[in-house]
């Protein structure tokens, strides 16, 4: 046998084993990422696509300036992550707290709530479109509640309630997939004891049970955070951002700016700006809610 | 008791308020499957009712519209070649970096963890440029590389917290046996890492396959490569308020992603837990 030792060999192993998935990283994200720091600078039009020229500060000026739509967009999108995240997660973990009881149709009922997450948000925008202009409509006309009747999707309201409604809807069933496997993980006698001490049900689950899936909970925030902010699919078949721009979200904005108005540098620009905060957003959460983890 | 009693009623009234709620889950399902099989008159009078001659021509006028079996058999292509690459690169990435922590590995390691924050919007245009200068627009290579590189970072990550418990004495044996490092890796290990390769392929796929940005800019206007989130997008483009045939377009084109869920579901459920856990 001839062991193949020495430099060459570890060369020759490194270069099989991480070499294509370096090359491919390289290539399709690490690069065009650094090169985003240097075309954030320049004004650059889609149509042609290998000339930008170096404009200094010039959109990060104009875009802290000038850019109202898009400080409109961060808005929608910060008030948007707000709400999402805290409904989706609150219906997750009720879902979750039922679906862990010994409910006869539990098997089913957890794959009826996971269902809208296979299908993608492009798809379910379409759905929801009809849902909201003409199923709504019937069922306000069958049930005269003006809930129904309202113009749902046809202003700025709206159209934010209805995003809401949708992305819940879609991630729901998700999260409670990670806390149904979190709350199994509780140990039984710690519950029995805290019923023993005298606990009631919400107060054994806020003492015993939240400290226990903590974990659970940082990552249920974070992918529900980072999904909402980054929202797109959705917005794009289900409002377009309309009406107007009422309902844009930053994704959407920085889609818009590049590809309807050819103004890539400045899209690179508000790109980058984004990058920033969905990084800022994101590791202050994941540091809150770590400090909050204790041992079982 | 008395006590057991009322928790069963309690169990009971828990399970109904639970049905209930999966009825308005449903519900969207509901309305497109039936008014798919409405004409437009029908649907616009009552979005709610039965239809009342079930009309399946929606379904055939649109399957040839979108040229559905073209957009199924790419999106089944793309999804399965690239989900293929990235379980191979990404296993024997992690592999060699779990092995091997020198201090480029593990800063390799830190790069692929990082850029899992970077959101697709920060890379894209700078992607298109890179892409065409390399020659990758437009063709199957090319959304693959793509797919390849977005993909590679969560996948290393999850291979990478698997690999560490893999005991090392196997392959030690192995080697003794004389096997070389690639079968000790194809051999030995990769069988091993089954769990989590599932995990990954489930990630991966309802991903690649869901995805519409990407496709739009690489894949662009190539209409042999058009895949299902693009063709329905381009109908709907076309013929908005057309609501009989977009819907039928709908019904069809939600299917075989929810039958693969129906068929998987054990695994799908699994696979997102334990990938989740990791994070």
């Amino acid at each position: 046998m001839t062991k193949r030792s020495g430099k060459s060999g570890e060369w020759l192993q490194q270069l099989v084993f991480v070499g294509p998935g370096l090359i491919a990283f390289s290539i399709i994200v690490l690069v065009p990422f650094l090169l985003g720091f240097y075309y954030s600078f320049t004004e650059w039009n889609g149509l042609d696509l290998n000339k930008a020229h170096w404009t200094g500060m010039d959109n990060l000026n104009r875009i802290f300036m000038r850019d109202d739509k898009f400080w409109a967009a961060f808005g929608f999108t910060l008030r948007f992550t707000a709400v999402t995240v805290l409904a989706s997660n609150l219906l997750a973990f009720l879902l979750a707290l039922m679906l862990t009881r010994a409910l006869k149709t539990r098997n089913l009922l957890r794959t009826v709530f996971f269902v809208p997450n296979v299908i993608g948000g492009i798809l379910l925008g379409y759905i929801w479109q009809f849902i909201f202009t003409k199923g709504f409509k019937t069922i306000g006309e069958m049930t005269g509640w003006s809930f129904f009747e309202q113009p749902w999707l046809g202003t700025a309201g709206t159209g934010f309630w209805g995003l809401v409604i949708v992305f819940v809807w879609q991630s729901a069933g998700y999260m409670m997939v990670i806390y149904i496997a979190a709350l199994t993980g509780v140990p039984k006698d710690m519950l029995e004891a805290a019923t023993i001490d005298g606990a009631g049900y919400w107060q054994s689950i806020r003492k015993v049970t939240l400290p226990l899936i903590m974990p659970a909970i940082t990552v249920c925030l974070f992918l529900t955070i980072s999904n909402a902010f980054k929202m797109f699919d959705l917005n794009l078949s289900l409002t377009k951002g309309g009406p107007g721009t009422s309902t844009q979200s930053l994704a959407y904005n920085i889609y818009a700016e590049a590809l309807v108005n050819n103004r890539y540098g400045l899209g690179t620009a508000k790109a980058m700006l984004f990058f920033l905060a969905v990084s800022l957003i994101a590791v202050t959460q994941v540091w809150l809610t770590k400090r909050k983890e204790v041992e079982a | 008791m008395n006590r057991e009693r009322s928790l069963r009623y309690r169990l009971v009234g828990i399970e109904v308020f639970a049905i209930l709620l999966a009825l308005l889950f449903l519900a969207p399902f509901y309305f497109v499957l039936v008014n798919s099989l409405k004409t437009l008159g029908e649907i616009l009078v009552d979005a709610a009712s039965l239809p009342e001659i079930y009309k399946f021509t929606n379904y055939s006028r649109v399957w040839d519209m979108i040229r559905f079996p073209t957009a199924l058999r790419n999106s089944v292509v793309i999804t399965a070649i690239s989900v293929a690459g990235i379980v191979t690169i990404s296993s024997m990435t992690a592999y060699r970096l779990v092995r091997r922590p020198t201090r480029f590995n593990n800063l390799l390691f830190l790069a692929f963890i990082s850029s899992m924050i970077i959101p697709f919007q920060s890379v894209m245009l700078q992607l298109v440029r890179v892409t065409s200068i390399l020659e990758l627009r437009g063709d199957l290579l090319g959304i693959v590389v793509c797919y390849l590189g977005f993909g590679l970072a969560l996948s290393v990550f999850l291979f990478h917290g698997f690999i560490k418990g893999v005991p090392l004495e196997i392959e030690e044996a192995a080697v003794m046996d004389g096997c070389s490092p690639y079968g000790v890796f194809w051999r030995i290990v990769f069988p091993l890492l089954k769990p989590i390769a599932v995990t990954v392929v489930i990630l991966n796929t309802l991903w690649i396959w869901n995805d519409y940005l990407l496709p739009v800019l690489i894949i662009g206007s190539n209409k042999d490569l058009t895949t299902i989130p693009l063709a329905v997008t381009r109908f709907f483009g076309q013929y908005t308020k057309q609501w009989d045939l977009a819907l039928a377009g709908l019904a069809m084109s939600v299917t075989p992603i929810v039958v693969l869920f129906l068929l998987l579901q054990k695994h799908i459920v699994e696979g997102i837990t334990s990938g989740s856990v990791k994070g």
